[in-house]
């Protein structure tokens, strides 16, 4: 039996969505093999305040090829793809010193650009609230809601949100939160936070989304075509929008000058989140000011590119008072960034505009995915902001990096990541939140590398001995770093022997 | 209390904020390889974002969107250009109407205040659109715009008074999209499933 032909749109594509083959903005730029299915690695096993065991997690993760290649290829190409966007923009590294000099600025003069954009929003009309902690957001959203009787929020994506925990929190007071990008749908369906802060379901497969969706939404379990999910989550999400009572957004820039807010998504779904009901709630961490409209435009120009290799987000949205009939309310949020601000080796990371660079050019990342992190900043940037949270619990992030480099220079920001990762690792050893056997290591090393005398006199041993071990003692369970790495070849002499042959004692070539 | 906290917060900001001085760097316009005719960069990057251009023959703008929409269903439209006709399924946008109202159009006809030409970006704003929702709730949309009212980049679009003017101001790029299931690209993720720029000077006011 033939199906009949799916009815035709004015845009000439059927009615379920688009070709499969398009290339630009977010997607793909190369064709991605179909793979799985096959069970889907989970993330991070959180025990309480213990340190998160990210080796652990990313161990798992590798050992399902399926999801590690498609995870490695989705977000290698991204990096490439914001590489092509970068140099086709002849002023890139200007944007860039531009973008990391207008942050320095706004977080020097902080609380002077919060009191313009509180009293311009508020000329806006706009009610403008503060928290400062994730509790005191939480309660006041509730409140907010409340005073409307609404029931249903509809939401955009915001990473704010999630370090709140405001989803679970708004589930237990009796408000039905309904996510609407479809990556964090995904995840708010699979009750799993998102991997990763632009693309939030990116360590899924398609099989997954399916399996997802027929437990959820009853899609066709079998049926695990992009295009059908996608429309199927917009059928389903559509009446929720258009019955919902209230609407909620993040922010990605607070315009000081106008006490107007900048939403970034490709989806459009922050507009609806914000228009079509009657009351708009923002959540603004008090980092996301800048001072002014022409600021925002160097940072809108890189966003995208950096993130996702596109242009622009499909939607840039400027909320700056409540709609005709309408009420808008704002909530600056601190939640620990008014501290981060007075530590001297990380308060840079305030700059951060939450492009994921760092994510999809981070090799680690690449290969362990975003919940082995455990944290809701994951990747490079999250071992430098999650620690500022929660030192003990997160001290064993900062190792989870080969200190490379690569996510300082990808940062539209030029946040000194790498270094600051390194940073880190001192902090957590002067706090002694280095687990036992890495500190004994570290600390024979620590003897050795102070001493050149007994330094120069280990190395040839340790050469040879290099050479002549049986794997199984340089490949052991005790030698974390050999796990998922082979060790170079070694060279027959060391630098200093090659010296005193070649050069002798002087210097000159004998 | 938000207004204790509003102080608690203040005050630790301006115990920890770094002692350093920096000014605020001036932001140039980029504008210097900009060429004459920005119709043409802005059309390719229209395409490159998922968007197309919707043909005009003779000259004749209104022709080209009267032939767009005939038989499509349920039109909403907020341009003079284009009047509501019951008897057409054209519906003309109030400013009473309920934002939710426009669920069941399939195209909306807009029309942009501007557009961009580094992005093929077209901005649509809270007065153009008369009801916000007319820019996204549609399943298709048809934006008028002005080829005199295309700016060469974001620097130029963000000097534009709309932004300070008006408490919506959009800058749309093609459809709404979305690759969040394995880096597939889909348009009509929540927002329009297609985005044609339909060139038309604007009616003298």
């Amino acid at each position: 039996m033939s199906t009949p032909p799916k009815p035709t749109t004015p845009a000439g594509r059927t009615s379920e969505g688009a070709s499969a083959n398009l290339t630009h903005g977010a997607g793909a730029s190369v064709t991605m093999p179909a793979r799985g299915p096959e069970p889907q690695p989970r993330g991070a096993v959180i025990r309480g305040n213990h340190p998160i065991d990210q080796a652990e997690a990313a161990k798992r993760f590798m050992a399902a090829p399926e999801h590690l290649a498609m995870h490695d290829q989705r977000l290698w190409d991204l990096r490439q793809k914001r590489d092509r966007q970068k140099d086709q923009i002849e002023e890139w590294e200007d944007l860039r010193q531009l973008a990391s000099d207008i942050k320095t600025h706004t977080l020097t003069h902080l609380d002077t650009y919060l009191e313009e954009f509180e009293k311009n929003a508020k000329a806006n009309g706009v009610h403008v609230h503060w928290a400062k902690d994730a509790a005191e957001h939480n309660a006041i959203v509730i409140d907010i809601l409340r005073s409307k009787n609404a029931k249903r929020l509809i939401k955009s994506k915001s990473m704010l949100t999630e370090e709140c925990g405001f989803r679970e929190y708004a589930g237990e007071h009796g408000i039905e939160v309904v996510e609407t990008d479809l990556g964090e749908r995904i995840q708010q369906l699979d009750d799993e936070a998102p991997s990763h802060v632009v693309v939030p379901a990116v360590h899924k497969l398609r099989t997954d989304v399916a399996a997802v969706f027929a437990k959820t939404i009853g899609s066709d379990p079998n049926d695990s075509d992009v295009a059908y999910l996608t429309e199927q989550q917009r059928d389903h999400t559509r009446p929720l929008i258009i019955g919902a009572d209230a609407g909620m957004t993040g922010c990605n820039f607070a315009i000081a000058e106008t006490g107007s807010v900048v939403v970034c998504t490709n989806e459009g779904n922050a507009d609806l989140s914000a228009n079509t009901t009657g009351l708009h709630i923002v959540s603004v961490g008090i980092e996301k000011i800048i001072p002014k409209c022409d600021d925002a435009a160097v940072f809108v120009r890189m966003l995208s590119r950096s993130a996702l290799g596109s242009p622009i987000t499909q939607y840039t949205s400027h909320f700056r008072g409540p709609r005709k009939g309408g009420e808008m309310h704002i909530v600056l949020v601190d939640n620990g960034r008014s501290d981060r601000l007075g530590m001297e080796k990380f308060w840079t990371s305030l700059k951060c505009i939450r492009c994921g660079a760092c994510m999809n050019t981070c090799p680690v990342f690449r290969r362990s995915g975003g919940l082995s992190y455990g944290a809701t900043y994951a990747g490079p940037i999250g071992l430098i902001i999650d620690p500022t949270f929660n030192r003990h619990k997160y001290s064993t992030l900062p190792f989870s990096s080969t200190l490379n480099g690569s996510c300082t220079n990808v940062c539209p920001v030029k946040i000194n990541i790498h270094e600051q990762i390194a940073d880190w690792r001192r902090v957590m050893a002067e706090n002694h939140e280095i687990p036992a056997f890495k500190k004994t290591m570290m600390k024979a090393a620590g003897m050795l590398l102070a001493s050149p005398k007994l330094y120069r006199a280990s190395l040839p041993t340790a050469d040879s001995a290099l050479r002549y071990l049986p794997r199984f003692i340089v490949y052991n369970r005790m030698n974390t770093w050999t796990r998922g790495r082979e060790m170079p070849s070694v060279p027959k002499e060391t630098f200093h022997q090659w010296y005193k042959k070649n050069r002798g004692k002087n210097g000159k070539k004998s | 209390m938000s207004s204790e906290s509003r102080a608690a917060i203040f005050a630790a900001i301006r115990a920890n904020r770094p002692n350093i001085q920096p000014p605020l760097p001036d932001v140039p316009l980029f504008d210097a390889n900009a060429p004459d005719d920005l119709v043409p960069p802005f059309i390719e990057m229209l395409g490159k974002m998922g968007g197309s251009v919707l043909e005009v023959k003779d000259g004749d703008p209104i022709a080209a969107l009267r032939a767009a929409i005939t038989d499509k269903g349920i039109i909403a439209t907020c341009v003079p250009e284009l009047h509501g006709d019951p008897s057409l399924q054209i519906r003309a946008i109030l400013s009473d109407m309920a934002p939710v109202s426009l669920a069941d159009v399939e195209i909306g006809v807009v029309r942009a205040a501007f557009g961009v030409a580094e992005t093929g970006t077209v901005c649509l704003t809270d007065d153009e659109l008369i009801v916000n929702t007319a820019g996204f709730l549609p399943q298709h949309l048809i934006v008028l715009l002005d080829p005199k009212q295309i700016v060469p980049n974001l620097h130029h679009a963000y000097k534009r008074p709309e932004l300070r003017d008006h408490n919506y101001a959009v800058f749309q790029t093609g459809p709404s999209a979305t690759a969040d299931i394995e880096g597939v690209l889909v348009h009509g993720a929540q927002g329009v499933r297609s985005l044609r720029v339909l060139f038309c000077p604007a009616a003298v006011q």
